[in-house]
């Protein structure tokens, strides 16, 4: 066990990364838009698939469909927004009611992304050996390919904080966040907003598919899983906050790659236990306002 | 007693619906032998989609556990009607079935109907999720076999227990609606503070509909168990049991409670006839329907209905309507 410690802890931050930043886009998606997007784990699914058809069928090197995919899927998601969800808002009488109505048309398109990528790519698990070799790393062996999305997934969740804490675009994010009427009062343009919210949430959930196909078995069931465990972790670093996601995702990552090592049968479980009692104790989260 | 009289609501109404039931309790006689098997999975459907209804259509908690209580129930098939050692006759395991989902909502909704909306939810994936989880788990640890043997029952018992079933939660959705106590429920749903001043006890009126729509969920799925013959965590908590179920309900709206009814007809029949063609078309049909109802049709084919009705005007909902003026300009 002692000696499997620094594996664990690289392995855990890895993992951990790759949940913040599929939790970012999600806790983005509700923070912002107001939608829970239970497809927002089919999403992954299918950009890691993207990723996986442009390496095979064109020979493109991941980390260039690294940007393909999420630039694609930030302009789907936009669209997505500025079409649907927008429709569902205007004709929504309470915020409450958006917030069910936009579930259930999530639903839907998760049955549709879903049923889709099953018609797309039958059969089994894929997977792509990229930059499958083993390095160290102060004393740890890991795989190139794993280290590499590593250090993409911490970049691109900093790169993000800072693009919402710095720039003037992300202040009219957090903004619309705060308080939408005032925000439209102030001159802000909230509907651009809310969809450029959703379309940056689907682009994180493309970075997080691209990288995960990287180093993981790719498979069409794998949405669900993604959803639940961005749930949990954002549930865990308070919904709506994006250093939450971070830390929340961080916390996962070790935790499931510590309860792997020990007891594999009992890490979902453990998973289920953890969003269970922080649902029932501290719903706000860690780093929520109450 | 003319013509008018005859057709009005009260009369025509019940009377249809006597006639349905006639039609479909004697259904075994006359239909060919490959339908009764795809009417259980209808009944099944439609009984998942009204007790969903039951609870998440006036309240708008969306509920995800469904597929929770109705494992439960099949668990308690799987446990007391095992394949060769049958502890108890079959309505014994039914009411047990249906009491463990109810005990078990009442629990679970204890704990957890106090967090609103999206939490609700998101509480009750997980929990189905866990409760999936934790039975594998068991079932590798402890009892080192991954599934159980249920003793089976003929399709025709099958499907009598259903529709038995399918009249009790159209009973009891009923009674529901039209009592006080639905009226509270449809309060909690439009405000749920201005429901508790109003002195409607919330958490007493929210939890208990929860078990009682838990309760068919759950001997559902202790009648449905007798029909698989081999069961596992992964077939009594599928996600499907969840799922389904509220789409159904959705489509048909769940304003009426015809809604969840034609809803989950429709739809299980479509699922039968394409599923045996291509299982993900029928998916991604029914994603696509689901998008264009929430977006264009609120409130379900229902609503659709209940316009056009409207719209025609004629004896029916004119004597219908006339009773209800003439009350209100007592008043």
């Amino acid at each position: 066990m002692i000696e499997h410690i620094p594996k664990i802890i690289f392995e855990g931050i890895l993992w951990g990364g790759l949940y913040a930043l599929l939790a970012m886009g999600f806790s983005l998606q509700y923070g912002v838009a107001r939608v829970l997007n239970l497809a927002h784990g089919e999403f992954i699914m299918f950009a890691a698939f993207s990723s996986l058809s442009l390496y095979v069928l064109f020979g493109i090197n991941p980390l260039l469909s690294l940007i393909i995919v999420a630039l694609g899927f930030g302009i789907i998601g936009f669209l997505l927004h500025s079409t649907l969800f927008r429709k569902l808002l205007k004709s929504s009488p309470s915020p409450g009611a958006f917030e069910s109505s936009s579930l259930l048309a999530a639903f839907g398109l998760l049955f549709m992304i879903q049923a889709g990528a099953k018609l797309i790519w039958p059969g089994l698990p894929w997977r792509v050996t990229f930059l499958a070799y083993p390095i160290r790393i102060l004393g740890v062996q890991v795989l190139a390919n794993q280290v590499v999305a590593l250090s993409f997934a911490i970049a691109i969740a900093l790169a993000f904080y800072f693009f919402l804490a710095r720039t003037r675009m992300g202040k009219a994010i957090r903004a619309a966040a705060e308080d939408r009427a005032t925000a439209r009062f102030m001159g802000i343009n909230t509907d651009r907003v809310l969809a450029l919210c959703f379309g940056l949430g689907a682009a994180l959930a493309g970075f997080a598919g691209v990288l995960y196909s990287m180093c993981y078995s790719a498979s069409t069931n794998m949405g669900m899983g993604q959803t639940l465990i961005a749930m949990i972790v954002v549930v865990l670093g308070g919904l709506g906050s994006i250093p939450g996601a971070f830390i929340g995702g961080m916390i996962m990552g070790i935790i499931s790659q510590i309860i792997n090592w020990t007891e594999p049968v009992l890490a979902m479980p453990a998973f289920y236990v953890i969003f269970i009692i922080l649902l029932l104790v501290r719903p706000t989260g860690i780093m929520g306002k109450s | 007693m003319n013509i008018a009289t005859f057709a009005s609501k009260r009369f025509l109404v019940p009377a249809v619906l006597v006639l349905i039931l006639v039609l479909l309790a004697t259904a075994p006689l006359y239909a060919n032998p490959g339908t009764i098997p795809v009417m259980t999975t209808i009944l099944m459907y439609i009984i998942l989609a009204v007790s969903w209804t039951m609870f998440s259509g006036p309240t708008g908690y969306i509920s995800l556990a469904s597929a929770a209580f109705f494992g439960v129930g099949v668990y308690a098939s799987a446990l007391l009607f095992e394949q060769g050692a049958q502890l108890l006759p079959l309505p014994a395991v039914i009411l047990i079935g249906g009491l463990a989902g109810f005990c078990f909502a009442l629990v679970v909704g204890l704990a957890t109907l106090r967090l609103r909306g999206i939490y609700f939810t998101m509480f009750s994936f997980g929990l189905l999720e866990l409760a999936r989880q934790l039975l594998l788990y068991y079932e590798f640890t402890v009892t080192a076999t991954r599934g159980r043997y249920v003793a089976t029952i003929d399709v025709d018992s099958a499907y009598y227990l259903l529709l038995t079933m399918v009249v009790a939660t159209l009973l009891t959705a009923y009674f529901i609606m039209r009592s006080r106590y639905g009226l509270a429920l449809q309060g909690i749903g439009k405000g749920e503070e201005a429901a508790a001043h109003m002195g409607v006890n919330t958490t007493m009126v929210k939890v208990l509909t929860f078990a009682i729509s838990a309760f068919f969920m759950g001997a559902t799925g202790a009648i449905v168990a007798t029909r698989w013959l081999y069961i596992d965590p992964t077939i009594a908590f599928n996600l499907n049991y969840s799922f389904l179920p509220l789409l159904m309900a959705i489509v048909g709206g769940v304003g009426q409670l015809y809604g969840p009814v034609i809803g989950a007809f429709g739809f299980a029949y479509l699922r039968h006839t394409l599923l045996s063609v291509t299982p993900y078309h029928f998916m991604l049909i029914f994603g696509g329907i689901m998008v264009v109802v929430v977006l264009f049709l609120p409130g379900g084919l229902a609503s659709l209905i209940e316009r056009g009705r409207r719209r025609l005007g004629g004896v029916i909902p004119k004597l219908g309507k006339g009773d209800q003026v003439e009350q209100h300009a007592d008043t």
